[in-house]
C-alpha cells in the first residue's frame, strides 16, 4: 500500500514541529525517518498513523485521504518505542488483542483467535513463550512480540517508532536484518523513525533525513552518504571533517593557497569543505594542492590506519582513514590530498 | 562518607526505634484501646443493646448510605479528573490539580459551612430551595454533598501520579489494534490502575464513613434522622451516655483496623505487581 503525506504542518504550542513536510512510500517500500532529536520525524509518524492530527496538508492511503481518520480506521500496524505492551496479559493475549476486540461481527472464534495468536508468535520465533508475561521477557523478546501484536490485524502498512531504540547493539543488529527480511516477505509497506543513521543506512530503501521540521533530502542510502545535499545531512550521516575555506573565482582557497579538489560549483565566498575520513590521503609536506596537516596520533587498526591530524587554524582535529600498513610518527608534517569532498557555502553569520 | 563504628549506630537506631514505640504507644494504640475497653465496660449486653437501639441503627443505615452514594460518585469523578489530568495537555491544568487538593487543604467546618452559605435558608440558592420544595441543609442530601466534598481527593490524587507515569502509550497501542475508547478503558487502562484504584476507594471510604466536621455543619443533628455514626457518637457522649457511645464508636474503630489490613494487603500486592511490571 502507498502512504503519502503533502504539505503537512504541525505545531505544539509555539513549536512548530513540521512545517510543510511532503513525502510518499510506495508500496512494498521501506522508509526510515531519520534525523536529531526534535526534528519532527517521531510527530511525522504518528500523523501517517493517525496518533496525531495535522494543522494543515493531507494524508493519503493509496490515494485515499484519510486525513480526519484516527488510528483505529485506518488499519495500520504500529510498534511503539517502549513497545507498550499490557502487562497484565499474557504474550499470547497481547498478540491477539487486536483480534479479540473486533465488533462480534467480524470477530473470529475463539479457538481461531487461538490459533493465529499462535501462528503470529512462531513467526516471531517465540511460539514457546505464549504463557509470559511482558515482564519476563527479555528487550529483544518484548520487541518481537509487539510487532506480532501489530501484525494480528493484517495492516499493510507498518510503522515502528524507533524500532531498536531500547536494545543493545548486539541484539539490534540481529533484530534489524530479521525485520527486514520479515517486510520483504509480507508484501509490507514500512516507515520506521531512527536517530541512527548506520541503522537507517542499513536498514532502508529510501532515507529521509529531517532536520528543525523539514525534509533535508529523501534519497537511497548510498546517496544519501556519498552526495550529502546539505552539510546538515554530510554532518548527521556517517563521519565527516569540516574544513572553513574560501572561494574565489571557483577555486577553493585554504590558508592563501589552492586546494586541488574536485567539487561542484559554489558562489565566491566563504565555504565548507566536507569530506569522509577515508577520501583522503597523506602526501609529502608542501605538496601542490594539499592541505597542510601536522600528524597528532596515528593508530593501525586491523587493515586500516586511523590518524588524527591538526591543519592549522581548524577546529576539531581532522580524521583520517587510509589502507597504508605503515602509522607515520606523531608530531611529522604531512600534506592532505583530498580526493574525494563536497563544497557547501558558509550559513550566513556563522 | 566514612563508615562508622557499630555501636554508634546501633544506639542511634535504638533510641528512634524506642522514641517511635512510645509514640505510637501513647498516642495511637493506647486511644484505640481505650475504645473497645470503654465500650465493654457494661458487658457485651450493653454494648449489643447500644449498637441495636433504633437511634443506632438509624446512624449506621445513614452512613452506609452516605458511603455508598459519595464513594461512586468519587471513582466516577476521581477517574474523570486522574484521567483529564494525566492523559491530556490542556490550559488551566495546575490549576485543576491545585483544585483537586482544595478539600484537603481547607477545613472540614468550612466546607460544611459553604453548602450552608448555598444551599441554607439564606443562602444563596435558598429561596428558590423553598420555593420547590427541595430540602439540602438539615437533610440527607446536605450530608451526602458534604461527604463527597470532603472525600474527592482520594481516588483523583491516588491515580493522577499513577496515569502520569503510565502515559497514553498503552491505550494508543489499544485503539492502534482497533480497539474503541471503551474497550481500551475496560481492558487496559483499568487494569493498569485496578490496585491504585482499590487503594483509593478504601480511603475513600475510609473517610466517608467517618468524617466528622463537614457533616455535622450541615446536618441538623436530628435523631434517628440525619445522624451519622460520627454526630451518634458525639450526641451519646455529650449526654454522658458513655459505654453507648464507645460502643457505636468501636465500630468506627473497628472500620479503620479493617482499612488498615486492606490497605496493607494491597500495598503488598501493589509493591509486588510494580516491582514485577517494572522488571
Amino acid at each position: 500500500m502507498s502512504i503519502a503525506v503533502d504539505n503537512v504542518v504541525k505545531r505544539f504550542g509555539n513549536f512548530a514541529a513540521l512545517n510543510g513536510v511532503s513525502l510518499e512510500a510506495k508500496p512494498g517500500e521501506f522508509l526510515a525517518l531519520l534525523g536529531p532529536s526534535g526534528s519532527g520525524k517521531t510527530t511525522l509518524l504518528r500523523i501517517m498513523a493517525g496518533l496525531e492530527f495535522p494543522d494543515a496538508g493531507t494524508v493519503l492511503f493509496e490515494g485515499q485521504d484519510v486525513t480526519g481518520l484516527g488510528v483505529r480506521d485506518r488499519r495500520i500496524g504500529f510498534v511503539f518505542q517502549h513497545y507498550a505492551l499490557f502487562p497484565h496479559m499474557n504474550v499470547a493475549d497481547n498478540v491477539a488483542f487486536g483480534l479479540t476486540v473486533k465488533r462480534r461481527r467480524e470477530r473470529p472464534k475463539r479457538a481461531e483467535i487461538q490459533r493465529r495468536s499462535q501462528e503470529l508468535l512462531e513467526l516471531v520465533q517465540l511460539g514457546h513463550l505464549g504463557k509470559r508475561y511482558p515482564a519476563q521477557l527479555s528487550g529483544g523478546q518484548r520487541q518481537r512480540v509487539a510487532l506480532a501484536r501489530a501484525l494480528a490485524v493484517d495492516p499493510k502498512l507498518l510503522l515502528l517508532d524507533e524500532p531498536f531504540g531500547a536494545l543493545d547493539a548486539k541484539v539490534r543488529k540481529e533484530l534489524r536484518r530479521w525485520l527486514r527480511d520479515l517486510h520483504d516477505r509480507m508484501g509490507l509497506t514500512s516507515v520506521f523513525v531512527t536517530h541512527d543513521q548506520e541503522e537507517a543506512l542499513e536498514l532502508a530503501d529510501r532515507v529521509v533525513v529531517m532536520d528543525q521540521g523539514l525534509i533535508v533530502q529523501v534519497a537511497r542510502p548510498q546517496i544519501i552518504y556519498d552526495e550529502p545535499a546539505t552539510a546538515f545531512v554530510f554532518d548527521f550521516v556517517g563521519d565527516s571533517n569540516r574544513i572553513p575555506v574560501t572561494v574565489e573565482g571557483g577555486r577553493v582557497m585554504f590558508g592563501g593557497e589552492a586546494v586541488d579538489v574536485a567539487v561542484e560549483p559554489c558562489p565566491d565566498g566563504p565555504a565548507l569543505l566536507y569530506f569522509r575520513p577515508h577520501d583522503a590521503t597523506l602526501v609529502e609536506e608542501g605538496a601542490a594542492g594539499a592541505l597542510p596537516m601536522q600528524i597528532c596520533q596515528a593508530v593501525h587498526l586491523g587493515g586500516m590506519t586511523r590518524i588524527e591530524g591538526k591543519i592549522p587554524g581548524v577546529d576539531p582535529l581532522i580524521d583520517v582513514r587510509t589502507g597504508g600498513r605503515e602509522a607515520p610518527p606523531a608530531g611529522r608534517a604531512a600534506g592532505l590530498r583530498l580526493e574525494r569532498a563536497r563544497l557547501f557555502p558558509a550559513p550566513a553569520g556563522g | 562518607m566514612a563508615a562508622r563504628p557499630a555501636s554508634d549506630g546501633r544506639l542511634g537506631r535504638m533510641v528512634l526505634l524506642g522514641v517511635t514505640m512510645v509514640f505510637l504507644a501513647l498516642f495511637l494504640l493506647l486511644p484505640l484501646v481505650a475504645v473497645f475497653v470503654e465500650a465493654l465496660r457494661g458487658g457485651v449486653g450493653v454494648y449489643l443493646e447500644s449498637i441495636t437501639e433504633p437511634d443506632a441503627i438509624a446512624a449506621i443505615k445513614l452512613t452506609l448510605l452516605v458511603a455508598a452514594i459519595a464513594v461512586p460518585v468519587n471513582v466516577a469523578f476521581g477517574l474523570a479528573a486522574a484521567w483529564a489530568v494525566a492523559k491530556f495537555d490542556f490550559p488551566g491544568k495546575s490549576i485543576l490539580v491545585t483544585f483537586i487538593d482544595l478539600p484537603f487543604s481547607v477545613s472540614p467546618v468550612v466546607s460544611g459551612l459553604i453548602y450552608v452559605l448555598l444551599f441554607g435558608a439564606q443562602g444563596w440558592f435558598g429561596d428558590w430551595l423553598v420555593a420547590n420544595d427541595i430540602e439540602i441543609i438539615f437533610a440527607v442530601p446536605g450530608i451526602v454533598l458534604a461527604t463527597i466534598f470532603v472525600t474527592f481527593p482520594f481516588v483523583a490524587r491516588e491515580l493522577i501520579p499513577l496515569m502520569t507515569e503510565q502515559g497514553r502509550g498503552d491505550e494508543e497501542a489499544a485503539v492502534s489494534l482497533g480497539a474503541s475508547g471503551w474497550q481500551a478503558f475496560w481492558h487496559v487502562t483499568l487494569p493498569n490502575i485496578r490496585w491504585g484504584l482499590l487503594y483509593g476507594v478504601l480511603l475513600c471510604n475510609a473517610r466517608a464513613m467517618g468524617e466528622f466536621g463537614a457533616v455535622s455543619v450541615v446536618s441538623g443533628h436530628i435523631r434517628g434522622k440525619t445522624n451519622t455514626m460520627p454526630l451518634h457518637v458525639e450526641i451519646l457522649y455529650n449526654e454522658y451516655n458513655f459505654a453507648a457511645a464507645f460502643a457505636v464508636a468501636s465500630l468506627l474503630a473497628l472500620l479503620a483496623l479493617l482499612t488498615l489490613v486492606l490497605k496493607s494487603a494491597l500495598e503488598w500486592r501493589y509493591g509486588y505487581h510494580g516491582k514485577g511490571g517494572g522488571h
